[in-house]
């Protein structure tokens, strides 16, 4: 109710200008804008860092022992001459995984378009509690603050892998890693959750109560129910992993034995009795599944608006592709087991969870031919944006299709742990999730900072980034059918394996050169945030509501009276209109038929 | 010199988008509303990029399998199960690279084909039912018969059938090593918990030295196994998560602490005829071609610079520092020379330690 008061408050008054200091204006801002702002650019940073440590793996993989001056200065005492230490190894696989998918592709994408059109393209002054929207950046910050701290703690960050299996990363005898580097990273995590809950909470209840006028939910634009089906799957799955956590610190910290059991390590035997390890991938993949949902639907939304804005053509089959976000939303919760099919888990389940993962394949597919098909006969305007988003069905179409493979029990066997599957869920969530979010930089910087991207830049960025890409990830599959495990620190004990060493190399190049033009787009998205050409208020002609607001950020949104909504987001070069656009608020010509779609 | 070839092609490459970039500058034709937004030219231009993007695919994909496709790993199993799964591989490979050939020639074929154009008018064009019935059912149908393939192959690989007398050995993992207990003539393993272990006496495995089915349990640090009999492999952890892979044999089962986990298949080729197997022959030759090559490094790891193929058992479940290097020879073997060398092993009985 009072959100409800608030507006109408905000009504009368929006015009006028709030006082605000420096300290609400840019730091403890409730305002949607400015925090999505905030996330984008924590989230960068915490990229740069992931990328950074992707980067140091590549060459340690493709030169091994080999004194390395960029190891020697940026790992200082795990790099002694210059030539990697296997712990630290292990630990950069870990951080990697962890700020990649967490911290960059959760809360760097979600996060920021979340907050940024949830209220701009529904309609809203803000958020349903800005407050709320607040605290969750700042969680996000303090459990980011707390991930790099770990990063400096004299045994070592976590090094049990992203997945942070026990024992492995419940017993500090086991690994220098799981002592406080492991606290510091459980700490962090359990903080980050909470974030991610209050973020999903205000979402799910902005979308639901705070449309304007005539935003009823089949008119909504599909970034939207992404959103906000992503804020319900993240609601139902985080406090999982949270539990995981929870009951993890208690083994590590207060003796209990709920994954642990028989273990006999440095010659002696501890107490734990009765636990399983199994529980915890149970408890672990429960969220980490949903998780490359919570990554990918984002960014489907994202790329299903700016493919239709700049193909100026109606997404092919709007109420296909929600009901293909809803079922890839209901599947995902069920289909966690694939991760574990040599577990040890029970066969049994093994055959179910193929038979659910597989058909997740069928609204993906639905999807991907959606989004082809509205690609035909467009008129495609070809911007950095667009090139992303094409980019993204692509990645998303060569690494999706593999993971035809590994969700077959059968065939996970022998791929399962291998490059294969790096491979696959670098290029299906990692690499399409990241085009995703650039592709969303690109479209909604003009709306972000007022300036527009440097479109050269972003070409250059784009052609070098996809060549890359490619070039890293395609014959990464073969090197894992030939077997090579993952989370190997060198290769070179396996003589079987030497013959895969100069795939390696040429991986590795890809992955410097991939990495190195990353600079290109940072020096634009810095750069054009202060000398960017000045935007005009609709730079793409698209139809949904977040380009009717001014340039210049006001509090609040509109400075007169909410606009309100009488089409759907897509009516793109609709016969009998000048312009091959129609906003949404634009009322129905008379005798003009809204689509019944 | 791969690396330095890898190099100057991606550098080329980068030279000339970064040129690309500048006759992009140079077209800048000033627009109504802002200079950054694709005009018809930058349509063109990387309308244009996506064909030759698609080309780049193409040739990868052609590339990755003329190089590295060749997989003497993939195409020779040695276990009976093991050409099931490589079948199921084939055809869901097969299947992928025509959807992935096709999907990706309409994305890119359609972004260059349908490019901006002043004067071009898109089509409204906003849904069809039949359209999506077929791309919703094409899809149903391939993967029910990918799924129900896949079910049996796996069910019949994970039932194993007592009824076959399979031999049970024990794979017994600690970090950062790997133990095979033979059950012995009784066939059947004596208890063991990990409270039991006694270095002191040389009981590293924790078996009950009670139990009379521990007594002629033999532990060894290499697998041998005899050719054609189905083994039944019992896996143990005593410290954290490992898992026995035995890429060869299409096997694969982590090794939990706290719980025994199982994974059987009957080896089909002994080690001797695998190494005389044409494509493992050229595997093995390239493979020491390029260690002659890198002599000195290999050297410098106190490796031997020759390589002879042999199975292997590798952990593939991080497990902490020397993850990369926890490894088990397995050697399969016809069944004299594996009773041979079973009949040389001590007995559990006789490799205690005896106290005073």
């Amino acid at each position: 109710m009072s959100a409800h008061a608030d507006i109408e408050a905000h009504d009368d008054q929006a015009h006028h200008h709030h006082k605000e200091t420096f300290i609400t204006k840019y730091i403890f801002s409730q305002d949607h804008k400015m925090i999505a702002k905030q996330y984008l650019i924590t989230g960068t940073i915490m990229g740069v860092i992931g990328v950074l440590m992707s980067m140091m793996m590549r060459m340690q993989l493709a030169w091994p022992e080999e004194p390395n001056v960029l190891f020697e200065a940026l790992l200082g005492k795990w790099a002694p001459d210059g030539v990697m230490d296997a712990d630290i190894y292990l630990a950069l696989a870990t951080i990697h995984g962890t700020l990649m998918v967490f911290f960059v592709l959760t809360a760097g994408l979600s996060g920021t378009f979340s907050n940024l059109l949830i209220p701009l393209q529904i309609g809203a002054r803000d958020m349903a509690s800005g407050f709320l929207n607040m605290v969750s950046y700042w969680l996000f910050f303090l459990s980011s603050v707390i991930m790099i701290g770990s990063l400096f703690v004299e045994a070592g960050p976590a090094a049990a892998g992203w997945t942070i299996y026990p024992p492995l990363s419940a017993l500090p005898m086991a690994q220098g890693g799981s002592g406080l580097g492991m606290t510091l990273w459980l700490v962090s995590m359990g903080i980050f959750i909470a974030s991610s809950l209050m973020g999903s909470l205000n979402y799910i209840v902005t979308v639901i109560n705070l449309r304007t006028k005539g935003m009823s939910m089949t008119r909504l634009p599909l970034t939207i129910w992404a959103f906000f089906v992503t804020a319900i799957i993240g609601v139902v799955s985080f406090p999982v992993l949270l539990s995981a956590a929870l009951l993890l610190i208690m083994d590590r910290s207060f003796g209990t034995s709920f994954f642990l059991s028989d273990i006999f390590l440095q010659g002696e035997v501890l107490h734990y009795q009765g636990g399983s390890p199994v529980l915890f991938e149970h408890l672990f993949w429960f969220l980490g599944h949903p998780e490359v949902y919570i990554v990918i639907l984002p960014a489907m939304g994202l790329v299903s608006e700016i493919i239709s804005t700049n193909a100026r053509k109606p997404i092919f089959g709007y109420r296909a592709m929600v009901m293909s976000i809803l079922a890839i939303a209901f599947l995902s919760t069920i289909v966690w087991g694939h991760h574990m099919f040599v577990s040890g888990m029970n066969p049994f389940l093994g055959s179910v969870f193929t038979f659910t993962t597989l058909l997740i394949a069928i609204p993906s597919a639905v999807k991907a031919f959606n989004w082809i098909t509205t690609l035909w006969r467009g008129n495609l305007q070809l911007n950095p944006a667009m090139l992303f988003a094409i980019g993204f069905v692509s990645t998303f179409i060569t690494g999706g299709l593999t993971g035809i493979i590994l969700g077959d029990s059968a065939l996970d066997i022998n791929v399962h742990d291998t490059y294969f599957v790096i491979a696959h869920f670098h290029l299906v969530m990692g690499i399409s999730a990241l085009y995703g979010m650039f592709a969303g930089i690109y479209h909604w910087f003009p709306k972000m900072w007022g300036r527009m991207l440097n479109k050269n830049m972003g070409y250059l960025h784009f052609w070098v980034t996809a060549i890359c890409a490619y070039g890293v990830f395609f014959p990464m599959h073969f090197i894992g059918m030939a077997g090579l495990p993952r989370r190997y620190y060198t290769n070179t004990n396996f003589p079987l394996f030497d013959d895969l060493q100069n795939t390696n190399v040429v991986i590795t190049v890809f992955a410097l050169v991939g990495g190195a033009f990353q600079l290109v787009y940072l020096y634009n998205f810095f750069a054009s945030m202060f000398i960017g050409e000045k935007a005009v208020q609709n730079p793409w002609r698209s139809n949904t509501l977040e380009w009717t607001t001014p340039v210049e950020h006001i509090h609040g949104n509109w400075p007169g009276a909410i606009p309100h909504v009488y089409r759907w987001s897509y009516d793109y070069s609709k016969p009998g209109h000048d312009e091959d656009f129609v906003p949404q608020n634009v009322p129905l010509k008379e005798g003009e038929e809204e689509l019944q779609h | 010199m791969t690396a330095f070839l890898t190099i100057i092609i991606v550098l080329f490459v980068a030279v000339a988008i970064w040129q690309m970039v500048k006759i992009f500058d140079l077209a800048q034709i000033g627009s109504a509303d802002s200079t950054q937004v694709a005009t018809d030219n930058d349509n063109k231009i990387n309308g244009y990029l996506m064909l030759g993007f698609l080309a780049f695919i193409y040739i990868t994909t052609i590339l990755c399998f003329w190089y590295i496709g060749d997989l003497p790993l993939m195409s020779n199993a040695a276990s009976e199960h093991g050409s099931e799964i490589d079948n199921l591989m084939i055809i869901s490979m097969v299947i992928i690279f025509i959807v992935q050939t096709v999907t990706q020639f309409l994305l890119y074929y359609f972004t260059f084909k349908y490019r901006g154009e002043k004067g071009r008018t898109a089509l409204y064009y906003a849904d069809n039912n039949t359209l999506e019935a077929i791309w919703t059912f094409i899809p149903v149908i391939v993967l029910s018969g990918l799924i129900i393939y896949g079910l049996f192959t796996w069910t019949s690989i994970m039932n194993i059938d007592q009824s076959d007398d399979p031999l049970i050995v024990e794979l017994y993992a600690q970090q950062f090593n790997w133990k095979a207990r033979y059950a012995g003539n009784d066939n059947v393993l004596g208890l063991a918990d990990v409270r039991l272990i006694d270095i002191d006496k040389a009981n590293i495995l924790g078996l009950d030295e009670s139990d009379p089915n521990a007594q002629d349990d033999i532990i060894t640090t290499v697998l041998h196994l005899p050719v054609g009999k189905p083994v039944l492999f019992k896996m143990r952890s005593q410290d954290v998560l490992h898992s026995a892979y035995m890429p060869h044999f299409r096997a694969q089962m982590n090794c939990v602490p706290g719980m025994i986990t199982q994974f059987g298949f009957t080896p089909t080729v002994t080690t001797e005829d695998m190494r005389q197997r044409p494509a493992i022959v050229e595997k093995v030759n390239n493979i020491n071609a390029l260690r002659q090559e890198n002599s000195e490094a290999v050297e410098a790891r106190g490796q031997e610079l020759f390589y002879q193929f042999d199975y292997l058992l590798l952990c593939n479940k991080i497990c902490g520092k020397s993850h990369y290097n926890m490894q088990m020879k397995i050697i399969v073997e016809t069944q004299e020379e594996y009773d041979a060398w079973i009949n040389e092993q001590k007995l559990f009985k006789d490799s205690l330690i005896k106290q005073d």
